[in-house]
């Protein structure tokens, strides 16, 4: 059959004879579902754009890298002198994420080596149901356990004034990013190849020696990474800080102290202050730092699994 | 001729010791949860009724129920789901069909990552600076649940691209072989066979949307309202943030009340979760690949 249009010789010739309906319907549809595909860097890129817009009057003005990131002073509705220091909001987050962890990396990978190695039949798949259930509650009902529940608790057994702290609030979140480390943690721990335990157990190993000696050593960058993902998931968490720390400005020395978080401050002032007002564009920068830091976390997390699929 | 030996008996004793300490371990990271939960709804059980849950709050939110905030929360999961769901599955099929391996699809991948990863509170900054100021939504169900929809679009992209990589490339190659064009392979043979997987991903974005708080709380979620929304440009109640309102702001709050608004809340999310989870497990049986 003789051909008059000779663009498909160049480009797609299966396609050259068939410059139909059907044609025109798949090529359009692919181009629609590659914008869906993109619209994800273009979100990101958005977030980035729109927040960064928001801060930068503060960044150009009033803005002094090291009184933002060297003083404690968060004082931004002082009249006549605010100071614009997050120093304290750092340590507030710093020191509830940390004992999140000291909490959570114990546990989870405790109990992913269980549920993975252990565990068999219904009794794994019950566990990994519940996992997935407590990964689910919602961040502001644990805010309101450790305002509720754990306050009244901490109070009572420690005997102090106060039991809204960097121990109630590193509890509550130790115990939110547990379930997802676990699992995570978990799917590590089962993409090792079954033939390196095989191999380790006709050399007459144990079970413990062979998830000590080979499992272990090689899951070791997804477990890493589950573990980058829970302190990522820490940082950013904004409700059950905000309702569990006290929400005082201060850098802690005990445990008992109350702090306040980066996340949770933007959540409490926000509301109050004024579009486009140094306070507000204060905010707005601490967003564009806490922007920063989770995608360098997750960015990093990502490399390291990654690095493990490839090797 | 082979007797235990003394290293044999030790080996059997530390796999004892080991097994104990960590299933000790994952009941420890279970038990307070339960402990939780059952004083949950031990304090909020008594509170919920018909009543509870489909009048509004009276008395500067100390009595009365919650219907308002109820309501506001099916309203703005609706809304996100309208948005994320088929721009969501967009992308799936394009990850999972089209993209070919270059840097491109390994940057929507990094982008999909960090969508998920970003803290609640800077998509909130985002839903701010982006819906209410710049797209003009103003505070607004509109402004609050394209915020949610962006935040959760990660669940239902995953979720989706998933169960379609779940159906084997030999259905694909058989459509392929007939002279189908890539789409009608998609809509006739790989869609139909990924759908209830494509649901499981619906339902458990439908428990994160309504569970969320940071990100509606400057974009469309209002402390009290003593209207009900009439369109999607009002602001609404929603139930997440109505816990935190009950439960930090107002004073002479009857003790058990933010226990029902919680249960309520928590068994909205875990209910929607369950269903997720036994529609895969049911879909796992039923396979016949």
């Amino acid at each position: 059959m003789p051909k008059e249009n000779h663009r498909g010789a160049t480009a797609g010739s299966q396609d050259f004879d068939r410059l139909n309906a059907d044609w025109f319907i798949d090529k359009s549809v692919q181009i629609l579902v590659f914008i869906g595909g993109i619209s994800a860097i273009i979100f990101i890129i958005g977030i980035f754009v729109f927040i960064s817009k928001e801060g930068l009057g503060f960044i150009a003005g009033d803005f002094d890298a090291r009184e933002f990131f060297l003083s404690p002073n968060w004082r931004p509705t002082s009249e006549g002198n605010p100071t614009y220091g997050i120093l304290a909001l750092i340590a507030g987050t710093a020191s509830v994420t940390g004992l999140a962890m000291l909490v959570a990396i114990p546990f989870s990978l405790g109990a992913a080596i269980y549920i993975a190695e252990f565990a068999t039949g219904k009794k794994r798949e019950f566990l990994k149901v519940v996992v997935e259930l407590l990964a689910a509650i919602p961040s502001v009902v644990w805010g309101f356990i450790g305002l509720a529940i754990m306050n009244p608790i901490i109070i009572k057994v420690f005997n102090v004034p106060i039991g809204l702290t960097v121990l109630n609030a590193g509890i509550i979140l130790g115990l939110m990013a547990a379930p997802i480390m676990t699992s995570i943690a978990e799917d590590a721990l089962k993409a090792v190849p079954d033939k390196y335990r095989e191999a380790a157990e006709a050399m007459g190993a144990t079970r413990w020696q062979i998830i000590w000696k080979v499992v272990l050593p090689a899951a070791k960058n997804g477990l890493l990474g589950a573990v980058l993902l829970g302190v990522g998931r820490g940082f950013g968490e904004t409700m059950a800080v905000l309702m569990a720390t006290g929400h005082s400005i201060n850098i802690p020395t005990s445990v008992f102290d109350s702090v306040r978080a980066l996340t949770a401050t933007i959540a409490a002032e926000l509301g109050e202050t004024a579009v486009g007002s140094p306070h507000y564009q204060a905010l707005f920068t601490i967003g564009i730092f806490l922007f920063v830091i989770t995608f360098i976390i997750n960015l990093t997390a990502d490399l390291i699994v990654r690095g493990v699929r490839k090797g | 001729m082979f007797e235990t030996t003394e290293l044999n008996k030790k080996n059997r004793r530390n796999e004892r010791l080991v097994r104990a300490v960590l299933g000790t371990m994952t009941g420890l990271l279970v038990l307070p949860v339960v402990l939780i939960l059952s004083m949950l709804i031990y304090k909020g059980g008594p509170v919920i009724s018909f009543e509870f849950l489909f009048t509004s709050p009276t008395n500067g939110m100390t009595a009365g129920g919650i219907f308002p905030a109820l309501l506001g929360t099916v309203l703005l999961v609706v809304v996100a789901l309208l948005a994320s769901v088929p721009l969501g599955v967009a992308a799936a099929i394009y990850l999972s069909e089209y993209a070919p391996d270059n840097w491109t699809t390994r940057a929507i991948n990094l982008a999909i990552i960090n969508l998920a990863g970003v803290p609640s509170i800077v998509h909130a900054l985002f839903g701010v600076g982006a819906f209410v100021i710049f797209f003009k939504f103003g505070t607004s169900i509109l402004a609050a649940s394209l915020t949610l929809a962006i935040m959760t679009l990660p669940v239902v992209i995953v979720a989706t691209r998933e169960s379609l990589q779940a159906v084997p490339l030999a259905f694909r190659e058989a459509c392929w072989n007939m002279g189908a064009t890539r789409w009608q392979t998609i809509h006739r043979v790989v869609l139909p066979n990924a759908i209830t997987g494509i649901l499981t991903g619906v339902i458990l974005e439908v428990s994160r949307t309504a569970g969320e708080t940071a990100p509606i709380m400057f974009t469309g979620a209002a402390f009290f309202l003593p209207l009900l929304p009439q369109g999607v440009l009002d602001q609404t109640m929603a139930l997440s943030l109505h816990l935190f309102v009950v439960a930090t702001q107002v004073p002479g709050m009857p003790e058990r009340l933010p226990y029902g608004v919680a249960l309520v809340l928590i068994s909205m999310v875990l209910l929607m979760n369950s269903m997720s989870i036994a529609l895969r497990m049911y879909l796992r049986g039923k396979k016949k690949w």
